[in-house]
């Protein structure tokens, strides 16, 4: 076995050196943005070497908030796990229960009823939103704006609510379940959610016009960050990073899961600037177009529930009310698209019923994977835009 | 592309490389041999058959009961040629690498997949598989100083961490290892 | 249950002698005395004890005005006491206000508990909160510089009102370098901010205190060329003067005089913006990036002094685009415009009718007032706009606001010579562009008239129904 005590980041060991540009002598600076900082969207923590406002590398550290996530589903059955997935990415529980729920329900060979495959549509959208929703005011912060992050929240709290009417929850839900979801929404609750849908829509567009398209945050991001499509797909970047970059690649379009097929909704990708409405400032793959891909995919994402209102049938909404479910001997690993990307989960099953091997694959820990070789040679307030643009979650991170 | 197709590519390519195959599991994945690993992943993103651009995930898996370490590469095909059409579904595949629980230790492809440098980090730090020629094999989501793999099934909660104790509840409701 | 081998650190009682501990029993007792009765009645003293302050100073400057003269000691220290008094007024308030105006644009009710409406006393709260702080200096810090900074950079601040015109006598000192001064002591300012930053020896703050460096000389150049313009117009440095060639109703404002003057003053207001570290040019404490820049390692009191002297240098900055563009204390009807049947009350030799002039024809109301909008707007563009870039600063700061300043800088000297006072073209700019200002304020007024209407329509009903502020 190799050793078990190693040193710490080597690269951080390295002298400082001494660079020369003329006359004038400068020093090169380390220094530690996080794990406590404004701009890093929780324990993340960067080390960065600066020249003055230059950084020239950005060096990310990470497992703070590591909570042995996969260790717990080794010794828990699926049922009691749902909750553990909550706490992962926990701006996005419903769509991290519905992640784990398919994986069992794939192993397990379970049916899901088509009204529970409807609600479930409808809540990983809302939660979708709810998402996207802090990423959008987050990042005004991390630019400085602060009004975008209050109306943000203010539409959060609507969404919130609606989840709290269908499960008492409002952050970790445990809703979506292993066969479905755990109860029937309340009576009157499409109508709350319609007339929260017909209220949020014209929102996005005041967003734009508050943000998107205000000339000095175009400035601060637009070629800021930039991505090529070759490098997000070799880097493992998925979701509104992936598609920021260009790609039009969406796991509910391209391997649909619960009943996506029946939906008739876009997928929004980067776009260069100059066309319709983007600025033309902004190239493809910069944070400008991630940013603006997860507004767009909000559109998208009212479109889906109204939809699935619109259709959702009646019926039952959970398979069968087990306690205990018998995994195989097999093993099954499953992706669905999460606000951030694909996350997937990977079960191996011996026969009892708890599995042998949880693995989750978070799409913040790849997509922050590549903080290192897009914030080179950028300034410190670029780093901010960069990090907050790729809209990691720590808790998804460090699992 | 079915998995009976890419497992029958692979087998034709690289003979006795490709030890086996599992097409009727959940997860239809060929087993090779560690050491001709980065030769076959290099053949599956650069063939034009295949053309695995995206490494989804390394899962690490313990085999304690045959004394063996397994890595499972998921990876799959974005078929993106530098258009803005919406991509279809073409194919995924898993392959997998099982060694010595003694001694693991299998070539990195970091190089290949950049996507892979944090996950065989990640492999590293919770099953203690060493990843040759990876680029900066240290613990990812551990201290630098943790003692012992966690995800290994013979893992022992530590009694103790930097005068932190530890929580001795672990042996009450986890009598499983 | 777990047995620590260290114990607590056990810190040492303070060592009081005997006439400290006297003036703690006192101040003890006379807090417990005045408690109660702070309790029951807190708005009605503190606005009986500011409305007291206001009318026992303006009695006093009329009376000292008319039996004292200029230079007597009286009057200079009613001067410093009102200013001084007015300047440690203007956070308390300016604290309050943006975060009122800053909760409004969010949709939120902001500040609503403390002393009874819309938590009028929540600054003061505050302060008491703020001074009850440990007084800490980090063990790395170069304590000395550590501990000055505050006061490096809140007394130049408080030394500009010196000279700080309200009206046309209401001034402490009538220098013929009175914008000089002001600028001076704004420029002072930024000492006691690279000071913090340096003395805190933190790698953020000493960031913080290089990008204010940085940014002052990108800005300080144009804004000071923007101030040559109405000096040059007037022929004079002295604030009173200038003020003074203002007075003949809104079409004199100096803003208004031409092209090249009105967009000087909207390019001194953002170059103001500069001066005090508002956004979107708040790159020295951007607490995005930097987590708090220079003021990462202060906290209590000295924190709260820094805050003092950027709300007094709001104030300030604002005051000066006052009185240099937009007519000073002079209020937009002109003497000319009165009616005989008033003019005669009006213009009468009595302190009624001082009073009334003050109120109508322009004192210092009407400065207070308009300075206080014009924070207002600062207010207003922080809360609206992202921060910009440190390269982005120096870019729009060298690289476009300083040849346009030069530009108009000659533009405004040619108009001078060849462009006189009375002829047609001065005529025609001053009446189009001060319509066109007040045009566009009506309109901003209409659009909010409007908007209130309808307001269940702009933010939506949910949003109206379950949210106060909305």
């Amino acid at each position: 076995m190799a050793d078990t005590v190693l040193e710490s980041a080597p690269d951080l060991l390295m002298d400082i050196d001494r660079v020369e540009q003329g006359d004038v002598e400068t020093e090169e600076l380390l220094i530690n943005m996080g794990p406590q900082h404004p701009a890093t969207h929780g324990v993340l923590r960067l080390v960065l070497r600066a020249d003055g406002e230059m950084v020239i590398e950005a060096v990310p550290h990470i497992g703070y908030l590591h909570r042995c996530a996969e260790k717990i589903g080794e010794n828990l059955q699926p049922y009691q796990y749902i909750p553990y997935t909550d706490r992962m990415d926990y701006l996005a529980g419903m769509n991290n229960n519905q992640a784990y729920s398919i994986a069992v329900e794939r192993i397990a060979g379970m049916e899901v009823p088509e009204r529970a495959q409807y609600l479930r549509v409808i809540f990983a959208e809302l939660n979708r939103i709810a998402s996207h929703l802090v990423a959008f005011g987050t990042y005004g912060l991390d630019i400085g704006a602060f009004t975008a992050f209050l109306y943000s929240f203010r539409e959060r709290e609507m969404v919130l609510d609606l989840c709290e009417a269908a499960c008492g929850a409002r952050l970790t839900y445990s809703y979506i379940t292993i066969g479905g979801v755990h109860d029937d929404v309340p009576d009157g609750w499409f109508d709350r959610c319609l007339e929260f849908l017909d209220y949020f829509d014209p929102k996005i567009d005041e967003y734009n016009q508050l943000l998107s398209f205000n000339q000095i945050f175009v400035k601060r991001t637009a070629k800021v960050g930039v991505v090529s499509a070759e490098d997000a797909i070799a880097f493992g970047l998925t979701g509104p990073c992936l598609r920021g970059s260009g790609v039009k690649w969406d796991l509910r379009k391209s391997t649909p899961y619960d009943g996506y097929e029946k939906f008739d909704f876009d997928i929004p990708i980067g776009r260069p600037g100059g066309t319709d409405e983007i600025p033309h400032s902004v190239v493809v793959g910069d944070s400008w177009c991630r940013y603006y891909v997860r507004l767009e995919e909000m559109k998208q994402s009212v479109n889906l529930i109204r939809q699935a209102i619109r259709n959702c049938p009646e019926g039952a909404t959970l398979a069968k009310k087990n306690k205990t479910v018998k995994l195989p001997d097999d093993e099954v690993y499953v992706e669905i698209e999460n606000p951030r990307g694909q996350l997937g989960f990977y079960i191996r099953g011996d026969g009892s019923s708890i599995p042998a091997r949880v693995k989750a694959r978070g799409p913040s820990f790849c997509n922050l994977s590549i903080v290192r070789h897009i914030s080179n040679n950028c300034l410190i307030a670029d780093v901010a835009a960069i990090v907050g643009s790729l809209d990691v979650v720590m808790g998804e991170v460090d699992r | 592309m079915a998995p009976e197709e890419i497992c029958g590519i692979l087998k034709s390519e690289f003979g006795e490389a490709v030890e086996d195959a599992c097409l009727d599991c959940g997860r239809p994945y060929a087993l090779v041999s560690a050491d001709s690993w980065p030769k076959i992943a290099r053949f599956l993103r650069d063939d034009a058959r295949l053309g695995f651009n995206l490494l989804c995930c390394i899962t690490s898996l313990d085999m304690l009961a045959e004394n063996k370490l397994a890595a499972i590469y998921d990876v799959c095909r974005i078929p993106f040629e530098g258009k803005a059409d919406l991509l279809e579904f073409v194919h995924e595949f898993a392959v997998r690498i099982e060694v010595d629980r003694d001694s693991p230790s299998i070539p990195s492809v970091a190089e290949i997949w950049p996507a892979a440098d944090w996950h065989e980090r990640e492999a590293f730090d919770m099953m203690g598989i060493v990843f040759d020629g990876h680029p900066d094999l240290r613990r990812i989501l551990c201290p630098d100083d943790w003692v012992g793999y966690p995800l290994l099934k013979d893992y022992e909660f530590p009694v103790e961490y930097q005068g932190i104790p530890g929580t001795t509840e672990h042996e009450l409701l986890s009598p499983r290892h | 249950m777990t047995q620590f081998s260290t114990p607590w650190v056990e810190r040492n009682k303070p060592n009081l002698s005997a006439i400290e501990k006297l003036m703690v029993g006192v101040a003890m007792s006379v807090a417990g005395l005045a408690a109660p009765i702070l309790r029951r009645f807190p708005a009605a003293i503190f606005f009986g004890a500011v409305a007291g302050g206001v009318v026992g100073i303006y009695l006093v400057a009329l009376l000292s005005e008319a039996f004292l003269g200029e230079y007597h000691l009286l009057r200079d220290i009613l001067a410093v006491t009102g200013v001084s008094l007015f300047a440690a007024h203007i956070p308390l308030f300016a604290i309050w206000w943006e975060r009122k105006v800053a909760a409004r644009i969010q949709s939120r009710m902001g500040p609503m508990r403390v002393g009874g409406w819309h938590g009028w006393a929540q600054s003061m709260a505050d302060g008491i909160k703020l001074i009850a702080k440990e007084d800490l200096v980090p063990a790395a810090a170069d304590a000395a510089l550590f501990r000055l900074a505050p006061y490096v950079t809140l007394i130049p601040v408080v030394i500009a009102f010196l000279t700080l015109p309200f009206g046309a006598h209401w001034i402490f000192r009538n220098m013929d370098v009175g914008l000089l001064v002001i600028v001076a002591m704004l420029g002072v300012e930024v000492v006691g901010v690279i000071m913090a930053g340096w003395g805190s020896n933190s790698k953020w703050t000493v960031y913080g205190a290089m990008r204010e460096a940085c940014q002052m000389v990108s800005y300080e150049i144009p804004m000071g060329i923007s101030l040559l313009l109405p000096v040059l117009t007037i022929g004079s440095l002295n604030l009173v003067q200038i003020g003074d060639a203002q007075a003949g109703g809104w079409h004199t404002w100096l803003a208004f005089q031409s092209p090249f003057m009105f967009v000087a003053a909207v390019a001194y207001y953002i170059t103001s913006l500069a001066s005090c570290k508002r956004a979107p040019f708040d790159l020295p404490e951007s607490e995005s990036e930097l987590v708090a820049g220079f003021l990462t390692e202060y906290s209590g009191i000295r924190w709260s002094l820094f805050f003092f002297a950027e709300y007094v240098a709001m104030y300030i900055v604002a005051a000066l685009a006052v009185v240099l563009f937009f007519g000073g204390w002079s209020s937009p009807i002109s003497p000319e415009w009165i009616p005989d049947w008033m003019g005669r009350f009006l213009f009468a030799d009595n302190a009624a009718a001082r009073a009334a002039q003050g109120l109508i024809l322009g004192g210092p109301i009407w400065m207070v007032v308009k300075s206080f909008f014009l924070v207002f707007v600062q207010m207003w563009v922080r809360w609206t706009l992202p921060r910009i870039r440190i390269d982005q600063v120096l870019y729009s700061c060298i690289q476009v606001l300083l040849p346009l300043m030069l530009v108009l800088l000659i533009g405004q000297t040619l108009w001078v010579l060849w462009v006189p006072e009375d002829s047609l073209l001065a005529m025609v700019t001053r009446i189009a562009l001060s319509s066109f200002t007040g045009l566009a304020g009506l309109g901003a007024c209409w659009i909010i008239f409007k908007a209130r209407l309808k307001k269940r329509a702009l933010v939506g009903v949910l949003a109206v129904e379950q949210l106060p502020g909305a």
